[in-house]
Order: C-alpha cells, then sequence, then structure tokens
C-alpha cells in the first residue's frame, strides 16, 4: 500500500485535532466535577462560568483538565471513548454479552452489528428499487422528448424537498395502508438514490458522438440496437459513478428513514443516544454507518472495475 | 442514368442557420461508374463532406436528383449498399478488433458462422490477423483506422465511402495505408469515394478527381486520371503524375479567385 502514508497521516491530525478539542467542548463539564471533589477553580461556581468563554476557561484553569478526555457523556467524548464504546458494543456485545449470538444464538439489540444490519437491508433494497428506477428513467428520457420535458423537472424538484421532513410524511402514509417495516425505509433510500442514477445515466446514453450514432445509421441499425449495442455501453461508466453516490445516498435514506420509527437500526440507535446524553453512543454509531458506507462504495469500485476489465478498459 | 452507381444532377443543399441560409452545395453533376476510384478534394467548406454524407443518405439535399445504385440514397442506406470509414476511426472500446468488425454484422444479422468467416476476411484484407482479440487501445493509431476500413468491409457492400481516413495519421503511415488501400481496391473492384485535403493522396489514389471549391460548394473541375492502375509509390515521381497535380492545385487555386 503505496499510499497508506498519506492516508494515516491525515487520520493522525484529524486524531489530534479532536484531542485538542476536547479540552474546550468538555472544559465546563471537567471543572465543574474538579469543583465537587474540592480542587479551587477560577471563578468559583458553574453558573458563573457558564457564559464564560470555554477556552479561557481552559486556560485559566489548566493543571486541572486531566480529565477532558475521559468524562462520561461528555460533549465532545474523546477518540479512545468512541473506540471503546465502538468495541464495546460490537465484538464485546456480541461474544461475551448475555444476549449477543454466542450466548443467546440472535444478535444482540444493544449491537452495532444488529442495528447495523437492519440499515443495511433497508439501504440494499432502496438502493435495488432507486437506481433500478432510475435506469429505466434515463432510458425513457433519452428515448421519449415527451419523458424528457415531463419527468427531468419532477426528478430535480423532488430532491429540493428536504428528506428529514419528507420522512415521517412517506412512514406515516405507508403505515396507514398497512406497509411498515424494511419497506418504508428503502421506499425512502430509493428517493435519494434515483436521482443520482437518473442524472448520470441520461448523460451516458447521450453520450455518444454524433459519428457514432452516423455509422449505425450507415448500417441501417434500429434504435433497439443502437441502444444495446452503443448506447448502453457507452453508458457504463457514468452509471458506475452514479451508483457509487446512489449507494451513499441510501445509507443516509435508511438511517433519516429509522429517526421516525424507532425499531431498530443505526438510525433509530442514534436518536437514542441523543435522548439519553450517550454521545459515545452516537458517534459510535456514526462512525459504524460511515464504516458501512465506505464498505459499500468500495464494493461498487470492485464491481465496476470488474466490468471494466471485461468491457476491454486498459489495466 | 441509372447506368451509373452513383449519379447526381444539379444537387443542392442549402442548410438554414440563424445567420441566414449556408449554400453548402450549388448545382453539383457528377457520375460514378463502377469500380472507380473518385476524390473529392477542395478546402475547408467546399462540401466534399457533404457530398459524400448525401449519398450516404446522411444529409438531405434540397434540391436536384441523386441516385445511388439507381435508387435514393436513404434507399441505398436502408439496402445497405455502401460502407462508410470515417475520420476518426470510432472503435467500440469495449469490443475487440473482431468484434468492432463484427458489429456491422451482428445488426444486419448474419448468422454466426458467416460473422466468424467474414470478420476473419476482412482482417486478412486489411492485414489485421494475429490482432482479433486485442482491444483498439492495443493498436496504433494507422491500424485502428485499417480495422474501421474493415468494419465498412465487412458486409461486402460495393460502395466504400471514405470521409478523410487518413487525415489524422502522420505522412509514413499514410504512404503506407495509401498504397494497401489501392490494393485492396484492385482485389475487391469496389467502387470508392474518398474526401482528402491532399493532393498528392488524390492523384495516387484516383482514377478520378473531383475538384471542389466553397461558398458555394461547387465542382470547379474533374479530372479523369491517366496514370495505369497499377500504382507503385514510385510513380509520384513521374511527369505524369506530376502534371495531374498541377491541374489540381490550378482547380483549387481558380475556385479562390472566384470569391
Amino acid at each position: 500500500m503505496r499510499n497508506l502514508g498519506p492516508i494515516l497521516t491525515v487520520v493522525a491530525v484529524i486524531v489530534g485535532l479532536w484531542y485538542i478539542a476536547c479540552v474546550p467542548m468538555n472544559v465546563q463539564e471537567v471543572l465543574t466535577n474538579a469543583e465537587r471533589a474540592g480542587e479551587v477553580v477560577q471563578p468559583e461556581g458553574a453558573s458563573t462560568r457558564r457564559d464564560m468563554s470555554r477556552i479561557g476557561l481552559a486556560f485559566s484553569n489548566s493543571d486541572l483538565l486531566g480529565e477532558s478526555w475521559s468524562t462520561d457523556r461528555a460533549r465532545l467524548p474523546s477518540p479512545h471513548q468512541v473506540v471503546a464504546e465502538l468495541w464495546s458494543s460490537t465484538w464485546d456485545e456480541e461474544v461475551n454479552g448475555r444476549r449477543g449470538i454466542v450466548n443467546s444464538g440472535t444478535l444482540s439489540n444493544r449491537s452495532l452489528i444488529y442495528h447495523g444490519w437492519i440499515t443495511l437491508g433497508a439501504t440494499v433494497v432502496g438502493f435495488l428499487i432507486g437506481s433500478g428506477l432510475g435506469i429505466l428513467l434515463a432510458v425513457g428520457i433519452v428515448h421519449s422528448r415527451t419523458m424528457d420535458m415531463s419527468v427531468m423537472p419532477w426528478a430535480i424538484v423532488s430532491q429540493t424537498i428536504p428528506i428529514v421532513a419528507l420522512a415521517p410524511m412517506i412512514i406515516v402514509v405507508l403505515y396507514s395502508i398497512g406497509v411498515e417495516g424494511l419497506l418504508p425505509k428503502a421506499v425512502i433510500s430509493a428517493y435519494l438514490s434515483f436521482f443520482p442514477v437518473v442524472v448520470g445515466m441520461v448523460k451516458g446514453l447521450r453520450s455518444p458522438d454524433a459519428m457514432q450514432l452516423d455509422l449505425l445509421q450507415t448500417y441501417n441499425a434500429s434504435r433497439s440496437q443502437t441502444f444495446w449495442m452503443l448506447r448502453l455501453p457507452s453508458s457504463v461508466p457514468y452509471l458506475f459513478a452514479s451508483l457509487k453516490i446512489g449507494i451513499a445516498a441510501s445509507l443516509v435514506g435508511a438511517i433519516v428513514g429509522e429517526l421516525p420509527v424507532q425499531r431498530g437500526g443505526l438510525g433509530a440507535r442514534m436518536l437514542g443516544g441523543s435522548y439519553y446524553g450517550q454521545t459515545e453512543q452516537i458517534w459510535a454509531a456514526l462512525f459504524f454507518a460511515a464504516a458501512i458506507a465506505a464498505v459499500l462504495v468500495w464494493f461498487i469500485g470492485w464491481v465496476e472495475r470488474r466490468t471494466m476489465k471485461l468491457m476491454g478498459a486498459e489495466a | 442514368m441509372t447506368d451509373h452507381i452513383i449519379s447526381a444532377k444539379s444537387l443542392d443543399l442549402t442548410f438554414t442557420t440563424n445567420d441566414g441560409p449556408v449554400h453548402a452545395l450549388r448545382d453539383v453533376n457528377l457520375d460514378i461508374d463502377k469500380g472507380e476510384f473518385v476524390s473529392f478534394i477542395g478546402p475547408s467548406g467546399c462540401g466534399k463532406t457533404t457530398f459524400l454524407r448525401c449519398i450516404a443518405g446522411l444529409e438531405q439535399p434540397t434540391g436536384g436528383a441523386l441516385t445511388v445504385n439507381g435508387m435514393t440514397p436513404d434507399e441505398a442506406r436502408r439496402a445497405r449498399a455502401y460502407g462508410y470509414v470515417f475520420q476518426a476511426a470510432g472503435l467500440y472500446p469495449w469490443r475487440t478488433i473482431a468484434g468492432n468488425i463484427r458489429l456491422p454484422l451482428e445488426i444486419m444479422g448474419f448468422s454466426r458462422a458467416e460473422q466468424s468467416e467474414r470478420v476473419q476476411k476482412t482482417l486478412d484484407l486489411v492485414e489485421l490477423s494475429g490482432f482479433e482479440k486485442k482491444f483498439p487501445w492495443q493498436l496504433s493509431g494507422g491500424m485502428q483506422q485499417r480495422a474501421s476500413i474493415a468494419r465498412a468491409l465487412a458486409f461486402d457492400a460495393d460502395i466504400l465511402l471514405m470521409d478523410e481516413p487518413f487525415g489524422a495519421l502522420d505522412e509514413i503511415v499514410r504512404d503506407r495505408l495509401n498504397e494497401e488501400l489501392l490494393k485492396l481496391w484492385n482485389r475487391t473492384n469496389k467502387t470508392i469515394g474518398f474526401v482528402t485535403h491532399s493532393i498528392p493522396e488524390a492523384v495516387y489514389l484516383s482514377t478520378k478527381i473531383v475538384v471542389m471549391s466553397p461558398r458555394p460548394g461547387r465542382i470547379t473541375d474533374i479530372i479523369d486520371s491517366t496514370l495505369p492502375r497499377e500504382r507503385p509509390l514510385e510513380i509520384r515521381d513521374s511527369k505524369e503524375f506530376i502534371e495531374i497535380a498541377h491541374r489540381v492545385r490550378d482547380g483549387l487555386r481558380a475556385g479562390h479567385v472566384d470569391d
């Protein structure tokens, strides 16, 4: 791995900044705890300190900041606290926990693996619906002027509505007609992921130049031959670029869809963490979601590389 | 009229643009017989490519009559009467060389066995045997253009239309491809329409040279070549060759005086 050095450098810088940021972020709670433990804090009294500059407080009490990286329910938990939470809510919970898969035979509902699995299911189903729909719409848009004029503006408008506002309505409407569980979340996922696929695919299907189209005309090729032999293969690189954006958007959609339902999933886990001030839990769920996104995008990239190789791309 | 493979009678083509009409072709009269090698030469905008595209049914003339194999160009296109070679090879990067040559055969519905047979035959014809499994990026520009000629020959149309096929290649490659094209023409006895910018290329290849000039696009001279059918590259140093080239140059100059 030739590029490991630069990546590690960036990670080290981010982690370093994070540790530094923990000091002013957590200074109020740290000083309150220190004062309770009998230390002399400048100035005295939590209420006097409330509106003071956090950075100023950190400087005037620089010998009392040892707890900045280990407070419970910190405003900003430190990286190692998040890592510990990640460990305890994945491996530790499943292997050693009473409800874990080792001791109970099923995934623990306190583990990120359980919640991530729920989110992943909705993400994948939503992505398949969304990208399938996106491809179909793009084919229609490229082949029919009417669809180009009528569908495209609505596709664009659909993306201007904040999904956080729309998600609960989708859930409620679908619930009222008896659809619940994975499908409503998948619908929200699909809603977010179809758009990049439509845009990329339209561009890709239109990418053959005039000469390529003229050539097929000299063969008197039909429209469907032009589609299968020229337009579709030409669109493949565009499609994969869109799919990578689409699958990441799908994951966001699934998480947003889990917020109002609260029946498991990383979204539910994040919201739960914020209800109870468990910031470590929120951060751990965030990182877990990011890892899932990275794996999904990597997977699409892998399929892309395989496909492009089959299509004769320069190695 | 139907005796000629391609026949144009007072052909006009006017494009309507925002800046007013553009006379791409005006009063073009030309007959091409079977087995002729006809070059169209002239400066940019003289309508030589437009005329070739009219023959191919890719542009619609606005006046006059044009027949290809006794049919309208559009009927001829539907009957797959010609192969067309563009300036860029335009091979599909996702198909192998053999796959690219097979493209028109697949579209035209040849049987699998016949496809393979024809691909092999045309690959031999353009001397690309052994490269069928390569992808276009693995070939040089000259070889790619040869593959695109093979693609145009694969379905064995009687007419081959070539729009500056060697324009993007360097002089050395171009000379060799010119020589090969002549050999190919000798072997297959196709009728070839060839658009070019190069006087030596036109004189070397053609049995008939059509000199054109712009604004409006029209024919200023038609020269029947007196060169023999067998043409080694050295023929370009012969007195005859130089005389024909001179006449082409005069024709091009005359076209410009009219401006």
